[in-house]
């Protein structure tokens, strides 16, 4: 029992990570049909200005923890949006109105030159973190242990969550968002610039993915260049498996895979984990084409 | 109010207006008839930027709008209810309404919306369900509706008959009137409707293939051979 709740926590927490970086997949896809393969590198990114900013908020003396990872917090939303913004405009506006196959290399290529750039500016070598926020809660006589970090992931992806599912719902920036990925030709008739909204998107789902690099920097407290391919397959593999164009769906796939991911380690052994993550990925999309939370494409209008 | 002139709009290589010329004065309500693939909502479209037109002009009060993008028209004060409606299915009837009044002076908001919603009196029954749920009339009312929501000062109507049973035909044309008459707004419509649409109209043109071929007030054209033979008679 304790077991299964050390478990429990280890995959709600890699689950709200994935979920995080799952949205940027998700409301790219919805607003303009394409997968920005990038994205993963969006979130490895944002795990570096994190690292960047604690270093130089060290050099200057800050060392009061709460400070020091609220400037972190904002720092790396703020660059990584920036990132975010820069590459739907490099990469992915000169081709909207290009064949779909153009957009998606031109995200591979993206991808691969955010790697190398990263790679070039701070080294191959993965880059280790002191732990900022050390120490456990522990529940039932010390037979569970959580750490802050993870608990801090839990709760803060919540509240943003919340946030975000308000200012997608509530406001009228959220609801010429929806009417975008309903209309575009419309929502411009209206006086949406489209081509803004398009890029709040982009930098919104930066900002969530420069969260979720943030966060796996504090609990592992080691990066690479290379960490965004990986948690970037298996974001978007949470987005698919949530539902691809449907924001509780990313948060529920994500919360999904990291459950299977932890509790599979953490009964067979963590060397199968990926395998019995994509399978239950194939096994969804067999008898679920849509995904979890998905709707059907066609629609009666 | 209005002015087209000399516009040419190409799909590809596929020439859709030919050169067409009209002209809409303020308070006016105009309908341009002709059949399907003349070219009607491809003039709606182009006024709108979108397609945009390759040759000729086009100005709004003075004001040359051939090359200004598509968002920023409605701050002019053009609204359009384009063919098919167009609606957000996904939304509330509500937020439908809230689309069309993004450009409007803040705190208009609860004013316009009671206007559309005493004007068409359905939308304020369904103001919570999707609206994608609703019938054709219901969501042609919600389209039109929208279009009013940005208090403009020229309306663009595209087929709002189509395909909708006559009694509502006869509600909507009224809806039309009524703002017209009420709110000096300007209305240019196209329709298949040619009956219906050169009677309320005070002046009416006929496009043929890609150009205007006919102009005149509504009584005239209502009673010109041609026109009758071609739109009138055999289709009611």
């Amino acid at each position: 029992m304790e077991y299964f709740l050390q478990q429990l926590i280890n995959g709600l927490s890699l689950g709200a990570i994935y979920g995080l970086i799952a949205i940027g997949y998700t409301m790219v896809y919805g607003i303009i049909g394409m997968i920005n393969f990038a994205h993963g590198e969006i979130y490895m990114i944002g795990a570096f200005v994190a690292l960047i900013t604690f270093l130089a908020i060290g050099s200057l003396g800050i060392t009061w923890v709460p400070l020091a990872l609220l400037v972190m917090l904002v720092a790396s939303m703020l660059f990584t949006a920036v990132y975010g913004w820069t590459v739907e405009r490099i990469a992915y506006r000169p081709l909207r109105s290009s064949p779909r196959l153009a957009p998606l290399i031109s995200a591979i290529g993206m991808s691969i030159f955010l790697q190398n750039y990263v790679q070039i500016l701070q080294g191959a070598r993965s880059k280790p973190l002191q732990p900022i926020l050390p120490g456990n809660l522990t529940l039932m006589d010390g037979a569970v242990s959580v750490s802050y970090v993870r608990l801090a992931t839990i709760i803060i992806t919540i509240a943003l969550m919340y946030g975000f599912t308000q200012l997608i719902t509530r406001t009228s920036l959220g609801r010429a968002q929806r009417a975008c990925e309903q209309d575009k030709k419309m929502a411009s008739l209206l006086g949406v610039n489209v081509d803004r909204v398009i890029s709040l998107t982009f930098v919104m789902g930066a900002a969530l993915a420069a969260v979720a690099g943030m966060m796996v920097l504090l609990i592992y407290g080691v990066i690479d260049f290379y960490i965004g391919f990986l948690a970037g397959v298996k974001a978007f593999t949470a987005a698919v498996l949530g539902g691809i164009g449907s924001l509780p769906g990313a948060m529920l796939g994500g919360v999904v895979i990291g459950l299977i991911e932890a509790f599979w380690s953490g009964y067979m052994g963590s060397e199968w984990k990926d395998v019995a993550t994509f399978t239950i990925l194939v096994l969804v999309l067999i008898f679920r084409p849509t995904g979890l939370l998905g709707r059907p494409e066609i629609e009666k209008v | 109010m209005l002015k087209v002139s000399g516009v040419h709009t190409f799909y590809g290589a596929i020439e859709a207006l030919k050169g067409v010329d009209i002209e809409i004065g303020a308070g006016e309500i105009v309908s341009l008839i002709g059949a399907n693939g003349a070219g009607k909502s491809t003039l709606l479209m182009t006024i709108c930027g979108s397609p945009r037109a390759r040759m000729g002009r086009i100005t709004f009060e003075g004001q040359d709008i051939t090359q200004m993008p598509t968002y920023e028209l409605v701050r002019l004060g053009i609204a359009q209810s384009p063919e098919g409606r167009r609606i957000f299915p996904r939304m509330s009837v509500l937020e439908n309404l809230q689309m069309g009044s993004i450009t409007a002076k803040p705190g208009s908001f609860a004013n316009e919306l009671e206007r559309v919603l005493t004007l068409f009196p359905r939308l304020k029954e369904r103001i919570s369900q999707r609206a994608g749920t609703m019938s054709g009339g219901e969501q042609q009312m919600l389209a039109i509706g929208r279009a009013l929501m940005s208090q403009p000062r020229l309306l663009l109507l595209d087929e709002p008959s189509l395909g909708l049973a006559p009694l509502v035909v006869k509600q909507i044309f009224q809806a039309v009137k009524d703002i017209n008459r009420e709110q000096k707004m300007t209305v240019f419509m196209v329709e298949q409707n040619a009956f219906h649409a050169l009677k309320l109209a005070h002046r009416g043109y006929v496009m043929v293939n890609g150009k205007v071929t006919m102009s005149g007030t509504g009584a005239e054209l209502l009673a010109n051979e041609e026109v009758r033979s071609a739109y009138l008679e055999g289709g009611h």
